[in-house]
């Protein structure tokens, strides 16, 4: 295959895009909680870049796209710290079937297992020892997010290639509906649960404490989200311009769905709901984007963010803190997504005459995807339960973690002090 | 001399400010403070999630006078800062048994 400049420009933007977002993802998530562990709630993402970017280039592109183990994982020493995934044997770049270096693909690849262990933090916001955190990337991008990467986009259990296909309906995930989405969501709800409640959840208000960076953080998610969907097409082509168009559409039309909701029940069109729909129409939008139309983009959305506009008072009524809603929002629009595609794909859906193949095929592969990622998420959560644990002291929490546990304050109070030492050597 | 002080609603400072600058007080202190009293608190909602805001925002202000000046200065914040709405705070006075300006050392109405 011939090197194709155009599109391999396109890819490396949407990878820049991508790693992007989960900054975006700090400022989402650190302006939804309270100012005494904001830079907790933020290098709890930054962390997240660190560990998986460096598991990655090690073990996780060969574990999500290296040799078949079984349709569940790529053997990780096939092409361990990348060897043979970049040079083809003359010592040229290898390049894709769009053209595009595969090297080029690592790359993008990377940054969606990095923003996908990210967008776990929001459910256990303030109170876990950042030690259990790091470890817990590591483990879970491992553990949960290649394995499921190689199911359904490394030719695994959950692709086309793997036993779920009925009729000529395959699973369909564009960008990560199931992958991401789904798989972070139940995980958050796992660990909400392992984890356990913040003292005060339900009783003390717990209001954000700076809603302009929770829109920044929006703004900067919706931007990003333009290379996961549409480089997703992995080429600059027809199919891109339609996954950025169908993603804005969704978007815009999940920010009225949840304003509406919210008007009606709570009296006002808030600027956190506002943000919150952009977050649940792109979440909603992601499997979908390279399936449906325009209009099918607009159904998909404002389901979306009215659905996750109810879904995220859940929590209060079951009893469990997932501080952040991860679960009102990546769980529930990333299901809807990913089964709403059997509903509206123009070439295989129930609305467009396709039959129920899809619908099913879709259901199918969003119930695996939330059994395994809920089964392995449990089984990491409570061994480093035993082995480190996850809370903070009491104290700790109450005082503010960012202290405590980085010896930082994000804001200046009045204070006084002096300089101690400059340079501690 | 007296230390009048004033809690009073935030909007009301600037009118506040002009009226005591038009009765010849050349200096206040002004700070945020938070409280309530009849006007109880207000909700926010955040996510469907309804928190009641107890306090609420007031600001502060201090105005050192002399004895004489006390009760016109109190007149000249009520008049300034009344809205006629609950809410609109609280005027009121205490001795002081001295003041001391620090550039001068000077004390007493001197140093006012």
């Amino acid at each position: 295959m011939e090197l194709d400049t155009g599109a391999t420009a396109w890819m490396l933007t949407s990878a820049s895009l991508v790693l992007l977002m989960t900054p975006g993802l700090a400022l989402f998530y650190g302006g939804m909680v309270r100012g005494k562990s904001v830079l907790n709630m933020m290098m709890m993402s930054f962390g997240a870049i660190a560990v998986t970017g460096v598991i990655y280039v090690l073990w996780g592109w060969s574990m999500s796209y290296g040799a078949d183990v079984g349709g569940i994982l790529g053997n990780p020493f096939d092409q361990f710290a990348l060897q043979g995934a970049i040079y083809d044997e003359a010592g040229e770049f290898l390049i894709d079937d769009f053209g595009v270096p595969a090297i080029v693909g690592v790359g993008f690849q990377a940054t969606f297992a990095i923003i996908t262990v990210a967008l776990i933090s929001g459910a256990i916001a303030d109170r876990v020892k950042f030690g259990t955190w790091m470890v817990f990337v590591a483990l879970w991008v491992t553990f949960a997010y290649f394995p499921m990467a190689h199911m359904v986009w490394g030719g695994g259990l959950l692709s086309g290639d793997g036993p779920f296909v009925i009729g000529d309906a395959a699973p369909i995930d564009f960008a990560g509906g199931t992958v991401v989405h789904i798989n972070a969501g139940a995980a958050a709800l796992v660990l909400a649960l392992v984890v356990g409640k913040r003292k005060g959840f339900g009783t003390e208000p717990m209001r954000p404490h700076n809603l302009t960076l929770v829109m920044l953080g929006a703004a900067l998610l919706w931007f990003g989200w333009f290379g996961f969907n549409g480089g997703s097409a992995f080429t600059a082509d027809g199919f891109a311009g339609l996954a950025w168009v169908n993603t804005t559409a969704a978007t815009a039309a999940a920010v009225l769905g949840w304003l509406v909701v919210e008007k009606l029940r709570d009296g006002s069109a808030t600027s956190l709901g506002a943000a919150s729909g952009i977050v649940a129409g792109l979440v909603a939008i992601t499997p979908a984007a390279g399936s449906v139309s325009p209009l099918g983009s607009l159904a998909i959305g404002v389901i979306a963010g009215g659905l996750s506009a109810w879904a995220v008072g859940l929590k209060f009524k079951l009893g469990f803190d997932d501080s952040l809603d991860v679960v009102g929002i990546h769980l529930v629009a990333g299901l809807w997504g990913t089964v709403s595609i059997g509903l509206l794909a123009t070439e295989t859906g129930l609305l467009y005459g396709g039959g129920i193949n899809q619908l099913a095929v879709q259901a199918i592969i969003a119930v695996v995807a939330i059994a395994f990622a809920a089964i392995v998420t449990y089984i990491l959560a409570i061994i480093l339960k035993a082995v480190m644990g996850w809370r903070v002291s009491e104290e700790v929490e109450v005082n503010g973690i960012d202290l405590a546990v980085h010896g930082e304050s994000a804001y200046e109070g009045l204070q006084s002090g002096s300089v101690i030492k400059e340079v501690r050597a | 001399m007296k230390l009048v002080t004033g809690v009073i609603q935030p909007h009301r400072l600037d009118d506040v400010k002009s009226a005591l600058e038009a009765a010849g007080i050349r200096g206040m202190t002004v700070s945020e403070a938070s409280g309530y009293g009849r006007q109880k608190g207000h909700t926010e909602v955040y996510r469907g999630a309804e928190y009641t805001v107890d306090l609420v925002p007031k600001v502060r202000i201090e105005v050192l006078v002399g004895d004489a000046d006390a009760p016109s200065v109190v007149d000249v914040v009520v008049n300034a800062a009344q809205t006629g709405k609950i809410g609109d705070g609280k005027v009121w006075t205490v001795p002081v048994d001295d003041v001391a300006r620090v550039r001068t050392g000077e004390h007493g109405d001197a140093a006012l």
